[in-house]
């Protein structure tokens, strides 16, 4: 039985209801937050059951078990690395977008100048901050400013690192025009693509052929959390050291026992998504832009332009209501969305993507990224606006509530 | 009833969730991140949050982390900072109680839609026809009545102080009784970021960031001599004995400030006594007192009762006191309700 409220469609709809009045059963949210983690594709559970059982085998074991399990491994290989556009021996296994960044910039470390976009996701940021990385500025699109990308390339920089597609506004970024900017400015330079976002809804192989190093993480496109890996083009390979050591996994560049059944699960999902892909885009497309239409305008603004988008990501603005009030309520409504990224205790920070962009705190306040995917359903589409436009006008209609 | 709770993370407001989960209210509990930094002991620091989720978990109720980062550094920590380039020596719990727990969360509060808003302290609300006023806690060492004195109307009635009646220990074992994880957790001393902050070399250099500190002139209290220099004058506070930098045998005293002439007078601790304090603003209200009314006065958290006579914007002490700070919360009691505060002029 759904515990759903059953709201009016029209838009007379009554105000619902308070934080508690709004009651849900556990669970039975409309899922918007596909860019934070998406469903596993059932073939991707199928394919990693019979390893967390009796397949189960440490890889670098040489009985028949494990000789099966490094199989498994290099059939996932093949296939990750078709996905990803490079050759399988370009491929290192990781445990997630997280520290195939970490590995791409902190595993490059020299004495050269590091180069990287504002709105770059933090597992980026962070280590290129470690190297004194310089800044490069983005419109208010987030697009990446060429004209200061060029300003800051020159010969001493030996690392580059865009990302494909924004996880927050979901902005794909011109990389062609980067890599053509690295290539003539900064010849000494390697090129490292952040393409987490953006493996599920773009042609990541064609789109990221010019970088030397490519992240991806396999919850991302309907794998388990948990893996992920970097493309080393074996021209820069000999430029990167590993950051954990203990074992002789994935050439020397990553100890430590493989995930054998998430790596199985996620060659898996890179496989149906890759054939999946151009449909899933499309629908998701559709739903997404139904979504955007019917609650823009009146009700909410777009923070990035929808042609500069992914087809999956509907940055919004209600401005005048907190996004932390509003995400609570909706959650209560049954929408599950989120915003920007959290501090250790669970408080949403105000996202630096936005300041990036140009907005102020004050703008930023009520900004909610809603972001659809391969499951989302036509018919929670039709809720989700319903119970978003009845939620935003019940809370900005409480700005003078009082106890 | 729909009751969201304010959850520190310590014990006292576990067992405040509790029992209002007990009474029967539909209970949400929420921590308010107040301060940037995540290796702050006190307000918000990532071991208690955790306590307060797993608090919350425990009774069966959701648990929220609220980001008042913003407001608390406008409201409390600009505040202080400015507060002390005027010369005063504002009560930063004070303020956070003010702005903080009972608007910022309250107005949340309003907002989803819930009815009231609980806390841990130790505290009383008294609730005699129409009027609320807030009563001292059960457990005297542990009165906390003082910092809730700032409370306006509309925070007294939709307030509940579910372990007001309460000592701390019968809280404690109450805690223990329900198996949550905080019935041993030690009592926090009123910490959080800023007190780590407000004392010694800390203050200075905390301050020194924010405000302009600038040189002024030790004059005697008594002749006017010119005793020495201090290095800011912003940082002196009335009452101050150390770190004054005058050493003539007997114990001298920061008696007044003047940050505009640059001056602080130095006096002993004779000098130091004063026949009432002069109230200025916020001043709040509980319940009009007639001019003349005798009421006990309260000028700090932990401090004890001063017999006074209530005279207009004054009060009046019966036997000679210490001065206080201008800035510091003047809180005045019938009884062992609170029937005022006003800020020390």
């Amino acid at each position: 039985m759904d515990l759903r409220p059953t709201l009016p469609r029209s838009s007379e709809m009554k105000l619902p209801a308070t934080y508690l009045e709004t009651r849900r059963r556990a669970g039975a949210g409309i899922y918007l937050d596909h860019a934070a983690t998406t469903p596993m594709l059932p073939g991707s559970i199928e394919a990693m059951l019979p390893f967390l059982g009796g397949s189960h085998a440490n890889p670098s074991s040489p009985h028949a078990k494990g000789r099966a399990a490094r199989r498994a491994i290099d059939d996932a290989r093949d296939t990750v690395a078709e996905f990803l556009g490079c050759a399988p021996g370009e491929l290192i296994f990781t445990s997630g977008g997280t520290e195939s960044d970490n590995l791409a910039i902190t595993g490059t470390s020299d004495d050269g100048a590091v180069v990287v976009s504002a709105v770059e996701h933090h597992a980026v940021l962070l280590p290129a901050e470690r190297r004194h990385a310089r800044l490069c500025s983005v419109d208010a699109n987030a697009l990446v400013d060429l004209a200061h990308l060029a300003e800051l390339l020159d010969d001493e920089v030996s690392l580059i690192s865009v990302m494909a597609v924004n996880n927050e506004v979901g902005t794909i970024e011109p990389l062609d025009a980067v890599v053509a900017l690295a290539r003539e400015l900064a010849p000494r330079a390697l090129l490292h693509c952040d393409a987490v976002q953006a493996a599920p809804w773009i042609d990541v192989a064609a789109a990221t052929a010019g970088f030397d190093m490519v992240s991806i993480s396999a919850h991302k496109f309907g794998g388990p959390t948990g893996v992920g890996a970097l493309a080393v083009r074996d021209r820069a390979r000999a430029r990167l050291s590993p950051l954990q050591l203990g074992g002789a996994q994935e050439a020397e560049l990553r100890a430590g026992t493989e995930n054998l059944a998430g790596i199985v699960a996620a060659g898996a999902a890179a496989s149906e998504w890759g054939r999946r892909r151009a449909s899933i885009v499309e629908r998701v497309r559709e739903l997404r832009d139904r979504l955007e239409d019917a609650l823009a305008g009146s009700l909410a603004t777009v923070n990035v332009d929808r042609s500069a988008r992914v087809s999956s990501i509907l940055p919004m603005n209600f401005s005048g209501v907190a996004t932390e009030e509003l995400l609570m309520m909706l959650d209560k409504a049954g929408v599950e969305a989120s915003a920007g990224a959290a501090c250790a205790s669970g408080a949403l920070l105000p996202s630096h993507v936005l300041l990036a962009m140009g907005l102020a705190e004050a703008e930023i306040e009520g900004s909610v990224r809603f972001s659809l995917g391969w499951s989302t359903t036509s018919q929670e589409i039709d809720e989700a606006i319903s119970l978003i436009r009845a939620t935003v006008l019940s809370l900005a209609a409480s700005e003078s509530a009082r106890i | 009833m729909r009751v969201l709770v304010a959850m520190s993370g310590g014990v006292d407001s576990s067992v405040a969730a509790a029992l209002e989960k007990e009474a029967g209210h539909e209970v949400v509990g929420a921590t308010m991140k107040l301060w940037g930094g995540t290796s702050d002991s006190g307000c918000c620091s990532i071991a208690d949050v955790t306590d307060a989720r797993r608090v919350c978990d425990h009774l069966g109720i959701e648990h929220h982390v609220f980001n008042f980062t913003a407001e608390f550094d406008h409201h409390v920590v600009d505040a202080y900072a400015n507060e002390h380039a005027t010369g005063k020596t504002p009560n930063p719990c004070v303020e956070c109680n003010r702005h903080l727990k009972f608007d910022a969360f309250l107005s949340r509060a309003a907002r989803l839609g819930f009815d009231a808003i609980a806390t841990g302290h130790h505290a009383r609300v008294v609730r005699t026809g129409s009027e609320v006023r807030i009563g001292r806690g059960r457990d005297d060492a542990k009165d906390q009545s003082y910092v809730l004195a700032v409370l306006d109307e509309r925070a007294r009635a939709a307030l509940h102080l579910p372990i007001g009646e309460m000592t701390k220990a019968q809280v404690r074992e109450h805690a223990s009784d329900l198996g949550l994880r905080t019935w041993a957790k030690p009592d926090s001393q009123d910490v959080c970021f800023i007190a780590s902050r407000t004392t010694g070399s800390a203050r200075h250099d905390f301050l020194s960031e924010r405000i302009e500190l600038h040189e002024g002139a030790l004059l005697d209290y008594r002749s006017g001599e010119h005793l020495g220099m201090t290095d800011a004058v912003e940082l002196v506070t009335v009452g101050q004995r150390r770190g004054l930098g005058v050493a003539d045998g007997e114990r001298r005293y920061a008696i007044s400030v003047d940050v505009a002439a640059r001056t602080v007078r130095i006096g002993e601790e004779r000098d130091l006594l004063i026949d009432g304090v002069d109230l200025g603003d916020p001043m709040v209200i509980a319940t009009p007192l007639p001019e003349g009314a005798r009421v006990t006065v309260q000028v700090s958290a932990h401090g004890r009762g001063r017999a006074g006579t209530l005279l207009g914007r004054h009060v009046a002490y019966d036997e000679p006191e210490r001065r206080v700070a201008p800035g510091q919360l003047v809180a005045w009691y019938l009884g062992d309700e609170v029937y005022g505060s006003a800020v020390a002029r």
